[in-house]
């Protein structure tokens, strides 16, 4: 990579390679960051910073660490002791959380300093980030579009260069659709991998952390540092992890062991290109990137998964069904929002949460009332969980034949803001793509391609559980070949 | 019309773990409200729960214990509903696949053998404690109870009578000791039950309608509380009228249950499987392990005692009923050898638990916590046996023992030697006392031999009870007796 790359725009392994070989001084670098993150405050992508004066400061102090003194942003539904944790809601304004979540504490453990925490959706539910309490967050690539959701914060953080990395959740597709609609890469590991600890749950049988960076190999890097067994999260697979990173490097390093293009079998899912909602610029930015594949010697081969079919109506069975239990705790009697003087207990519960939630929120967890009350328990979520089940087996046998299933991240690319209010079911249907490898439990990842109209485009490959490696390694190699990734909002900017 | 009764009982039983079925966070009863509930039991945004080993092999071994079986797999369900007390707004039980399923309970109830098949048993976790009126207006809440382990144990619909389901919670209450799961303290609540009771005519095949009594902490409120509820059945529908499917509650002051909610008011629990745990597996290792390192239970610990020690069917019983009282008998037993059982269990049904009631203590766990160590107690009928001390003296010693325990072992030796209570056997001594005795009461002894030969041995306890006092009690009451016949008869005529 050359030199003059500015510091924005390097890569996270480019800055932590350059700060431990002393190219970098890791306070600039942290400064740089911050002055940016403040610069481009207005998309409102963080609810808010750590004070920032001391923070370059800081860095200097981890400079020989893994991660090298940079400053890294955590959605606001990672538990911090530092800063407020409100999961972009107003029932949780200004909760302080006497613990930090597992990936906060491996994060600063590697030497990375706090910058702020990203705005989402709230709770995670949703596919814009237009949280109804604090704001919606803008695209960096164009402010009157929406950032996707729910983890919008942290894929506009990195597009806008206020970060180099920042943390996210997947529960039906919030690492990747944000990241497809921002131009970032997005990586969902396999489920169980980076321990649920301190994320504050959406639906626990789906819910995933994972990293939002500029880089497949960014994400490599930071996916090893803080995927670890964790006994206070029994979801979270005990086994040893083996590090993902040496097999990107080999790729970097034209290794003789490095996986080459034409050692791929990617299938691909014709059913979903003739989806009547895959808008015509995706459709092309797929056929591309298969092409450029396809050039290299990678094979493709077209698959059916009959079950997937019913992916989407068993996810927003099953998901809200969990939200509505997960999220009863915030009841106004221990923490978080209380209404002004209870009449009585059942007063206590009705306001506090009336007033505490906003409307989505409300949406799912009357859907997953529903869905458990008796009389329909077994008519949806024994039916759902079915489903889930025959998912499973359709993406088990489809690994027997490809390495990876390569799709669309989403049907469209970033809508206009306000345009989410319209139709529930027509913005649920951005998760239809995302959504398999979540039932599924599937490692996935979403990395920009051929954008469309001006506007980025992302990519997905979902591999089979516990072949994170793959899923990046693959990423990584059309990486190497192309440059999609390295385009930037703040050249777009500067060029207009 | 004749009436049948039909009972079942769900059982809660208080795990003794060392923490709480899902944290770390102390399972105590009695310490300083919430000073024992981690982020966890609070319910707190972020925190997940991790299941306590130790609560699942408690569970297993108790099933074994049964002849239940053991769920290779089992698996947590959440059952929801709103409660101050119920912090994540949903409680963590086993709904679908409990730990254990079927075993039998088999106890006697006058003399007569009994046996209830459960249902099965499944683990949860227990909610806090609201506790009102100490602030106007306000409920207080404890979490300290907030994730409790409990093992709740349901029965098939055996029972007949009120006595049978509370001698069943008896033999439970044996058990759960024996096996060291519970403490099994019903007044803190480590031990309470639930009864469903419906009444039906002689004959009837079908079941009448239940209604479920709650929170029954005590044998003698189980007794009570049905069969106060049998009979209001039976008045309802012999009066004509017709129950209704309802929770009640028992008030053991005016001794009567009261509705507490109907069927139609009950919560729609909406359970579904625990996504924050995975299943609990019991390997065939800790089923063999469990099985290798089950303890003697109270029925065979019976058995012994009547056919290797000799002892009476009602001395066993009571002996074994409370597994520290079984303990302290043995721990005698080590010390004393076998052939003093009889005493030993004499010592310990009189003195011991006599003088611990009289005192408002109980028996602990743990022999050696006593106010008269086991090995004391040995030595104290070894010193009674040996003619060493009188059986008074020796009661003496022991009430001293109970008012002031010492550690030492030969501590019966030491108070004899301090307080020089030693047995005064010497003949030639006590032949004086004898005659100064004698020469004392004249008048006692003309009418002594004035008296026809029934009513003598009774008067003889006057001048014994002289002696006694001139001897500080010490004389060796064999001796003396034998020495004070020998003069009223060199008396006679």
């Amino acid at each position: 990579m050359s030199t003059q790359t500015p510091i924005l725009e390097m890569s996270l392994t480019e800055l932590v390679d350059g700060i431990h070989q002393g190219n970098l001084q890791a306070d600039v670098v942290s400064q740089t960051y911050i002055d940016q993150a403040l610069a481009a405050k207005e998309n409102n992508s963080f609810l808010c910073y750590s004070d920032t004066a001391d923070l370059a400061k800081a860095s200097l102090e981890h400079k020989e660490k893994p991660l090298a003194g940079l400053p890294i942003a955590h959605k606001d539904l990672f538990c911090t002791q530092a800063l407020p944790t409100t999961c972009g809601s107003k029932m949780l304004a200004g909760f302080m959380s006497p613990f930090d979540a597992d990936i906060v504490e491996s994060t600063a453990d590697a030497g990375a300093v706090l910058l702020g925490k990203t705005n989402m959706d709230e709770f995670a539910m949703g596919s814009a980030s237009e949280n109804p309490h604090f704001g919606p967050v803008l695209n960096p690539w164009n402010h009157g579009y929406v950032a996707g959701g729910s983890s919008g914060g942290s894929a506009a953080a990195v597009a806008a260069r206020m970060t180099p990395l920042a943390t996210a959740s997947d529960t039906g597709g919030s690492i990747r659709q944000p990241a497809a609609f921002c131009g970032v890469t997005g990586f969902k590991p396999t489920y169980g991998s980076i321990s649920r600890w301190g994320m504050v749950a959406y639906a626990s049988s789906f819910d995933q952390a994972g990293p939002i960076a500029k880089t497949a190999l960014d994400c490599s890097y930071y996916f090893d540092i803080v995927n670890r067994p964790d006994e206070k999260d029994t979801t979270c697979y005990s086994a040893a992890r083996k590090a993902t990173y040496p097999a990107l490097q080999a790729i970097s390093e034209n290794a003789d062991n490095a996986l080459k293009f034409d050692q791929l079998t990617i299938g691909y899912l014709p059913t979903w290109l003739a989806h009547e909602g895959l808008d015509a610029g995706v459709r092309e930015s797929f056929e591309k990137t298969k092409a450029e594949f396809e050039a290299k010697g990678a094979k493709f081969v077209a698959l059916e998964l009959p079950s997937l079919h019913y992916a989407l109506a068993a996810y927003y069975i099953l998901a809200p069904a969990e939200a509505s239990s997960n999220l009863s705790r915030f009841d106004g009697v221990r923490f978080g929002h209380q209404c002004e003087n209870p009449q009585s207990l059942e007063d206590l519960y009705k306001r506090s949460r009336q007033e505490g939630f906003g409307f989505e929120v409300k949406r799912r967890i009357l859907t997953g009332t529903f869905v458990l009350s008796e009389g329909f328990f077994d008519a949806y979520y024994k039916q759902a969980q079915k489903i889930r089940r025959l998912i499973k087996n359709d993406f088990d046998k489809a690994f027997k034949q490809v390495d990876l299933i390569l799709t669309p991240t989403t049907p469209t690319t970033a809508f206009p803001l306000g345009s989410a209010q319209r139709d529930p079911v027509e913005i649920y249907l951005q998760d239809v793509f995302t959504i398999p490898a979540n039932l599924a439990g599937l490692p996935a990842i979403s990395f920009p391609s051929a954008p469309a109209k001006g506007m980025p485009v992302g990519m997905q490959f979902m591999g089979q559980c516990f072949d994170d490696e793959k899923v990046l390694a693959a990423t990584h190699l059309y990486q190497t070949i192309t440059d999609w990734h390295k385009a930037s909002p703040l050249a777009q900017t500067s060029e207009a | 019309m004749q009436w049948e009764t039909v009972i079942g009982l769900e059982v809660h039983v208080q795990l003794a773990t060392a923490s709480k079925l899902f944290s770390s966070a102390r399972n105590q009863f009695g310490d300083t409200p919430n000073s024992n509930a981690c982020a966890i039991d609070l319910g707190f945004p972020g925190t997940l729960p991790v299941v306590n080993k130790e609560a699942v092999r408690m569970a297993a071994k108790l099933g074994l214990a049964l002849n239940a079986e053991v769920a290779p797999i089992s698996h947590f369900d959440r059952k929801n509903y709103f409660y101050p007390d119920l912090p994540k707004g949903y409680q963590v039980t086993q709904a679908e696949r409990p730990i254990f399923s079927g075993g039998i309970v088999e106890f006697e109830v006058n003399g007569v053998e009994n046996q209830i098949k459960l249902h099965h048993a499944h683990l949860e976790e227990d909610a806090g404690k609201s506790i009102h009126g100490i602030t106007p207006g306000f409920s207080g809440i404890d979490l300290n109870r907030a994730g409790t382990p409990l093992l709740e144990i349901v029965t098939e619909p055996d029972f007949r009578t009120a006595e049978q389901a509370s001698a069943f919670l008896k033999k439970l209450h044996t058990l759960v000791q024996y096996l060291e799961i519970s403490d099994g303290n019903m007044a803190e609540g480590s031990l309470r039950c639930d009864a469903n009771v419906s009444v039906r005519p002689v004959g009837q095949k079908e079941f009448g309608t239940r209604t479920e009594i709650k929170n029954l902490n005590s044998f003698r409120f189980i007794e009570q509380a049905i069969e106060y509820e049998v009979a209001r059945h039976i008045h309802v529908l012999e009066s004509g009228g017709q129950l209704v499917q309802e929770t009640r509650l028992y008030d053991p002051d005016k001794n009567e249950t009261r509705s507490m909610r109907s069927k139609e008011d009950a919560n729609d629990y909406r359970y579904f499987p625990e996504p924050d745990l995975l299943p609990v597996i019991v390997e065939q290792a800790l089923i063999d392990e469990l099985k290798a390192t089950m303890p003697e239970l109270d029925n065979q610990k019976k058995k012994r005692y009547v056919n290797e020690l000799g002892l009476s069917d009602y001395d066993a019983s009571l002996l074994t009923t409370d597994v520290a009282i079984a303990h302290y008998f043995e721990a005698v037993l080590a010390t004393a050898g076998n052939d003093q059982a009889k005493a030993a269990a004499n010592w310990i049904q009189t003195e011991l638990l006599g003088g611990l009631k009289k005192r408002e203590l109980k028996l602990s766990k743990n022999p050696d916590e006593t106010p008269v160590k086991p090995v004391q107690l040995a030595n104290l009928i070894k010193q009674i046996n040996e003619d060493v001390i009188s059986n008074k003296i020796g009661k003496g010693i022991f009430d001293t023992l109970m008012d002031s325990p010492r550690e030492e072992d030969n501590a019966v030796d030491l108070i004899i030697d301090e307080k020089g209570l030693r047995q005064n056997s010497n003949t030639d001594e006590l032949k004086g006392f004898v005659d100064e005795v004698i020469n004392a009461n004249q008048n006692q002894v003309e009418a002594y031999l004035a008296a026809p030969v029934e009513k003598r041995q009774k008067m003889t306890g006057f001048f014994i009870g002289q002696l006694m006092k001139k001897t500080q009690g010490k004389a060796n009451p064999k001796v003396l007796n034998q020495l004070l016949a020998e003069k009223l008869q060199s008396l006679e005529g």
